[in-house]
């Protein structure tokens, strides 16, 4: 039986609809990411689910309980906000108690569950600091116990990671999968990393704009994106203009593969899917225009007649080819996705395909 | 040390020996144990400040001047603290407007005020008393707590709020638990300021006191017209020290630098 | 309107409520009666004459004495305002450059005159300004002068003194503008070959320029209404538009004639102040915010 069950879930500000026709279900003990790029709505849905802002149309359903007429304040949900939020003016044990104050427990099983709460997140010793003494990954630690104390149905996390620096971000990663499922509690975390979303999640919901574009376990979103948006979204995407000719599939001039339909088409290949081969006259064929070097694997630009190719390669020890070199491109039939090429499935083609060397999604992210 | 050159050094020192000059003059003077204007070079002597306590119109003054302050800054603040929530919080119609009106007394001359509640309250029957001296204080210290209470309101984050509800308290909880705590040091440094503001005034209060209520600028006003002695340098003397003390408070309840100028902390 | 948004106009209602009373009860009835004032009439035996007419500002307008003491003050706001640019910005400047815990010491130097009554600080200068008083000891031990001098009732006077109650509003103004000064833009600039001076006049002045230009508003607008300094240092004799108002209002008991004064005041003031915020604003808004 679905834990929490959201249903046609709408909110409007004005003509703009910052959340457009939610419907998802969520197993208890799950851990879900909302993804997208900031103003998709992400945040939005999770304030409605925490009841922070009432929903335009729709509803929210937890353990079986219809949450539009419960407060905020008596839904039993652990939340743990992006800058944190913990009470400047009070210490680390006190931020962590509160939850426990406001359901009268005794003064000394707080106490005990206080204690028992910081040691789980290592900070055993620092239970007297105030925030403001605190580092960034310690204050988060904080405000994730002080979430997870009050045994709550479900925990909510906007973008709780996305102050920390690199290392430190992947090692809460490590960590808060490894609380959720000891603990079993249902997750539902708020994120414009991809990364983050496609590491701890069993399930991925891809949102857009207030929609939702794709629902899935990271794999196979990522692996099988179903709309362009979400093919974009993920991982590095190259997108080629191409023509099916008497079932074969031709990229400016060559013959790449097989192809049933007749057209003008678009193909989709993530970086890490297409290999370096010789240059030859059966392949799409480039010159390396640059190559960075990224620790466990190599970038590759690729400058083609039907545009600059991005290419991933694992870095297996050997050196690959050099700037200037030619080369043919070659993937799987099955690595290849293809669509019509219709005036609203024109990717950005050719030459403006320039996909930035980093993330797209740290492109998109604005503060 | 700093990056000053010694040009600029000597500068500082010439412009710090300026703004201390008057200030230092007065305190020193007051310890003098001469009969006139003179420097305690004999000695130092406390005969002026046992004689002001002694002068009961001072003392009059003084404690007018308090309860004065006291009640315009304590009606100012709860006053303003209302309307800062309620502008920090909330948008509706004619918030700018409403804004500027309350910081409106900034902007008026204190002599065109005093003029004004002057006609004003003899129009209505309370000049020269109580009544009229503190709603006149109220409306001219009321910027001040405002602009305070708007730095406090609108430094409270909304997160905080949200957290400790989903955390189960309610409205009533976060206000007392959350809210009221974080911005009590702005509430009170405002009404600090305000009591400031309000014991200081002259120009306005000359106007609107009467002989049964003169605050203690406006009796030095009137005494230093005809002399210039000792007595009023060690009047002056007391009320640095108080000023010094309400400062002192200040600065380690809310910074001074963030009061005055909008920075630091 | 959603039931959330109708709830939230009616605690905001509650919440402005007194605060808007107050203030159109106290506040803008006083003004408004006093605007009516200015244009009533009044006779030294009969009082007020509850007639309207311009005579007043007629009066005001055309008559020499009335004209002095308009100059006097505007020269005097004039001269405080310029000379408290000329020594505040600088020290505003030093200050900014100097060390903790220097910084912050000099900081609450500057700051404390404005808590302290304009009265104990006048006093200080009524005393230094006198003939024996230390000004004048200067003055003569540097041969400067035979006798002893008398800045008292002088506008010099009243300028050196309105100048000590008035300049940490300019150095706090300036310091504010050159405390949300990024310290890098001036090593980029030396980087790229710029000398010291050229820094200060190319990356810090123009930054520091509205600082200048608000505190100079601020100074202007007190000097110009300025009552108990000029009153003190100035005397009976050397009147200013706020003490002329109340002597008129006061001494004289021609509320009519003193509301008008006051009128034309609020007027000056205002019209410098909303003129010149809104220019300043206009000028630096893109750049600095």
């Amino acid at each position: 039986m679905p834990f929490l069950v959201i249903e046609g879930l709408r909110k409007t500000y004005g003509a703009v609809h910052a959340v457009d026709r939610l419907d998802l279900t969520v197993e208890r003990g799950e851990f879900i990411a909302l993804l997208g790029p900031s103003g998709c709505g992400k945040t939005t849905t999770l304030q409605m689910i925490a009841g922070l802002v009432e929903p335009s149309v729709g509803r929210v359903v937890l353990d079986g309980a219809d949450m539009s007429a419960v407060p905020p304040n008596r839904r039993d949900l652990g939340i743990v906000f992006q800058n944190y939020a913990l009470f400047p003016h009070m210490s680390a044990a006190e931020n962590v108690a509160f939850g426990l104050e406001m359901r009268k427990l005794s003064r000394t099983e707080i106490g005990k569950r206080v204690r028992d709460a910081l040691a789980m997140v290592g900070l055993a010793d620092k239970s007297d600091r105030y925030p403001r003494q605190m580092s960034g990954g310690q204050q988060q630690r904080v405000a994730l116990a002080r979430a997870l104390i009050i045994g709550p149905k479900a925990l909510l996390l906007d973008e709780p990671l996305s102050n920390l620096d690199a290392k430190l971000r992947e090692e809460m990663q490590v960590e808060l999968r490894q609380i959720q499922s000891r603990l079993g509690i249902t997750a539902i975390l708020v994120t414009h990393d991809q990364h983050e979303a496609l590491a701890l999640s069993d399930r991925i919901v891809v949102m857009n704009g207030g929609k939702v574009e794709q629902i899935g376990d990271p794999f196979t979103v990522y692996e099988n994106p179903a709309t362009p948006f979400v093919a974009h979204f993920l991982g590095k995407n190259n997108v080629f203009a191409g023509e099916a000719r008497d079932g074969v599939l031709h990229i400016a001039g060559r013959p790449v593969g097989l192809h049933l339909a007749t057209g003008r088409v678009l193909v989709s290949l993530r970086s890490e899917k297409i290999r370096l081969i010789p240059d030859t006259t059966d392949a799409l064929s480039g010159r390396i225009v640059s190559r960075i070097f990224q620790g466990d694997h190599w970038l590759f630009r690729v400058e083609t007649a039907a545009g600059v190719a991005t290419v991933l390669r694992q870095n297996d020890g050997t050196e690959p080819p050099r700037e200037g070199t030619r080369v043919g491109l070659a993937w799987n039939e099955s690595d290849a996705w293809i669509q019509p090429q219709t005036e609203s499935a024109a990717a950005p083609s050719a030459p403006e395909t320039e996909q930035p060397i980093w993330e797209p999604a740290e492109a998109l992210v604005e503060a | 040390m700093s990056r000053n050159g010694p040009l600029m050094l000597a500068f500082h020192t010439l412009f710090m020996a300026f703004l201390l000059a008057p200030i230092v003059l007065v305190c020193l003077v007051a310890f003098t144990p001469e009969g006139y204007l003179s420097l305690p070079t004999a000695g130092i002597s406390l005969r002026w400040f046992k004689a002001v306590l002694a002068y009961p119109e001072f003392v009059n003054a003084f404690i007018t001047s308090l309860w004065l302050a006291a009640i315009s800054s304590t009606i100012a603040v709860t006053t303003a603290t209302a309307a800062a929530i309620a502008i920090a919080r909330y948008r509706f119609p004619g918030r700018d407007a409403i804004t500027a009106l309350f910081m409106s007394p900034l902007v008026v001359p204190h002599v065109v005020l005093g003029i004004a509640f002057l006609r004003f309250f003899s129009a209505v029957g309370v000049a020269g008393t109580a009544t009229g001296l503190v709603l006149s204080h109220v409306i001219l210290i009321f910027p001040f707590a405002l602009r305070l209470g708007l730095a406090s309101a609108t430094g409270l984050e909304r997160a905080l709020e949200h957290a400790a509800q989903s955390l189960g308290a309610t409205r009533a909880r976060v206000l007392q638990r959350i809210v009221l705590p974080l911005i009590v040091p702005g509430i009170a440094s405002g009404w600090m300021l305000s009591m400031i503001q309000s014991f200081d005034e002259v120009t306005m209060t000359v106007f609107v006191a009467s002989p049964t209520t003169t605050t203690l600028p406006v009796w030095m006003f009137n005494y230093i017209q005809f002399n210039i002695d000792p007595l009023i340098c060690a009047v002056s003397t007391l009320l640095i020290v108080f000023t010094i003390v309400v400062m002192i408070v200040l600065e380690w309840l809310y910074g001074l630098e963030r009061l005055f100028a909008g920075t630091g902390q | 309107m959603t039931k959330v948004q109708s709830e939230e106009r009616r605690s905001a209602a509650l919440l402005l409520g007194p605060a808007v009373l107050l203030f159109i009860g106290i506040g803008v009835a006083p003004l408004l009666m006093t605007i009516l004032l200015s244009f009533n009439g009044w006779h030294a035996t009969t009082g007020i004459d509850p007639s309207i007419s311009f005579r007043n500002y007629a009066d005001i307008l055309s008559d020499g004495y009335f004209a002095q003491i308009f100059l006097r003050t505007l020269w005097i706001a004039t001269a405080t305002t310029v000379i408290c640019i000329l020594i505040g910005a600088p020290e505003a400047y030093v200050l900014r450059r100097m060390s903790q815990p220097w910084r912050s010491i000099f900081l609450m130097v500057i700051i404390t005159p404005l808590l302290i009554s304009v009265i104990a600080r006048t006093l200080g200068w009524a005393m230094l300004l006198n003939g024996n008083g230390l000004v004048s000891t200067a003055l003569q031990g540097a041969g400067l002068s035979s006798r002893p001098v008398s800045l008292m009732f002088t506008q010099t006077g009243v300028i050196i003194a309105l100048v000590h109650v008035l300049v940490p509003f300019m150095v706090l103004s300036v310091w504010s503008a050159l405390s949300r000064m990024d310290r890098s833009a001036e090593g980029a600039a030396l980087s790229l070959g710029a000398s010291q001076f050229t820094v200060f006049r190319r990356i810090v002045l123009p930054q520091a320029l509205p600082g200048i230009l608000s505190g100079a508003v601020i100074v202007f607008t007190l000097a110009a209404s300025a009552f108990a300094t000029p009153a003190i240092i100035g005397g009976r004799r050397l009147k200013v538009v706020a003490t002329e108002a109340y002597d008129e209002f006061l001494h004289s008991l021609n509320w009519p004639l003193g509301a008008a004064i006051a009128v034309l005041l609020l007027i000056g003031i205002v019209t410098v102040v909303v003129g010149c915020n809104r220019w300043i604003e206009r000028r630096y808004a893109t750049v600095f915010q």
